[in-house]
């Protein structure tokens, strides 16, 4: 398979239902992002997971590094006023 | 072949061969006949790329099309007869499908040009017959929503290769000049089918030449089909690799009957 590196990555973000976000559900390799999307529905979307899909070139992701996962994530962890825990969540609502 | 009122009926003995439609089967058999061997015969060709396309992607992709199409072939199938029987023990003559479908995978681009001219008449016949009341109606108009999607496939692959690079411009065309020849054979009658067989020709001429033209392809001038064709697919007749590719094809079950997972 050396042709598919020569295709850029792609990574696939897929939204099950309408209210819902998009979620990640993987990547793929496609030439451009039209076939991307096409790719996407026929890897991850052929048994009725998706009501809408977003490719996005892997390489204009910037993600944040493992090794300052403290500094990132460990300062808020001890402060339960950040947290929106007080509150009592409405019966049948299912995603907040 | 025809039957009249005083031939005696066939004694219960005397079996026809295998699944092969009476003579006096209604129409329909014979659409669904037709039109299920085109599904089922490109849907084999386009499985034999697994393992082989050019990158993991396509080959889901062109794995979900043979499924979509499979899928047709056994509702059509099973409208004609006993499903098993009429895919895996008939032989070549008996068979019905447009000798476009049946020629070899090729290259990646002769694939695709197989694809283009096959889904677009595909998409349009499925179409017409939708809107009948014919018997297989309901079939046409859940399949033609899987057949829009073949034919956005072929679209988009034709447009890329044939505006790609000059390899890729030249196996393109390649495809497209060699698969030509088939393609009248789309638009001749079929019984049980009643289409607007003038509006379908021109439909599909129509939109074949927006895609090619827009592919910067030259849209091959030769005839539509040959002599040597001689009432081709439809009436059994077909091309040479057909045999090789029904002896893959149903060597399993014949040489195992009636075996089930």
């Amino acid at each position: 398979m050396t042709g598919s590196t020569e295709w850029p990555l792609w990574e696939v973000f897929v939204r099950s239902r309408r209210g819902l976000s998009h979620t990640h559900a993987g990547s793929l390799h496609a030439p451009d992002a039209e076939m991307a999307l096409r790719n996407a529905r026929d890897l991850y979307t052929r048994r009725n997971e998706g009501v809408s899909i977003w490719v996005v070139p892997s390489a204009e992701i910037t993600a944040s590094s493992p090794d300052e996962k403290d500094s990132f994530f460990e300062p808020s962890a001890d402060k339960p006023y950040r947290h929106p825990t007080f509150y009592d969540i409405p019966e049948g609502v299912k995603h907040l | 072949m025809t039957p009249t009122p005083t031939t005696p009926a066939p004694s219960a003995t005397e079996a026809a061969p295998a699944a092969t439609p009476a003579p006096d089967a209604p129409a329909v058999h014979t659409a669904a006949l037709a039109l299920g061997d085109d599904a089922l015969v490109l849907s084999h060709r386009l499985g034999e790329w697994a393992g082989h396309a050019p990158v993991l992607e396509e080959e889901v992709a062109l794995a979900n099309i043979a499924l979509d199409l499979l899928g047709q072939a056994r509702v059509l199938l099973s409208l004609a007869g006993d499903e098993d029987e009429l895919a895996y023990l008939r032989e070549e003559r008996s068979f019905r499908n447009l000798q476009l479908v049946e020629q070899p995978n090729g290259d990646f681009a002769h694939t695709i040009a197989r694809q283009l001219y096959f889904s677009v008449y595909q998409n349009l016949m499925y179409g017409q017959l939708a809107a009948t009341d014919s018997p297989l109606a309901p079939l046409a108009a859940k399949a033609v929503k899987e057949v829009a999607y073949h034919q956005d496939h072929a679209e988009q692959w034709t447009l890329r290769l044939g505006d790609g690079t000059a390899e890729s411009h030249e196996r393109m065309q390649r495809g497209v000049d060699a698969l030509w020849r088939f393609t009248g054979e789309m638009f001749a009658p079929v019984a049980g089918l009643d289409l607007d067989r003038e509006a379908l020709r021109e439909q599909w001429t129509a939109t074949v030449t927006a895609v090619l033209q827009k592919a910067t392809l030259t849209v091959p001038e030769g005839p539509q089909s040959g002599a040597w064709t001689a009432g081709a697919g439809r009436e059994g007749l077909h091309t040479e690799s057909f045999g090789r590719m029904l002896a893959e094809m149903q060597h399993l079950h014949r040489s195992h009957p009636g075996a089930s997972w």
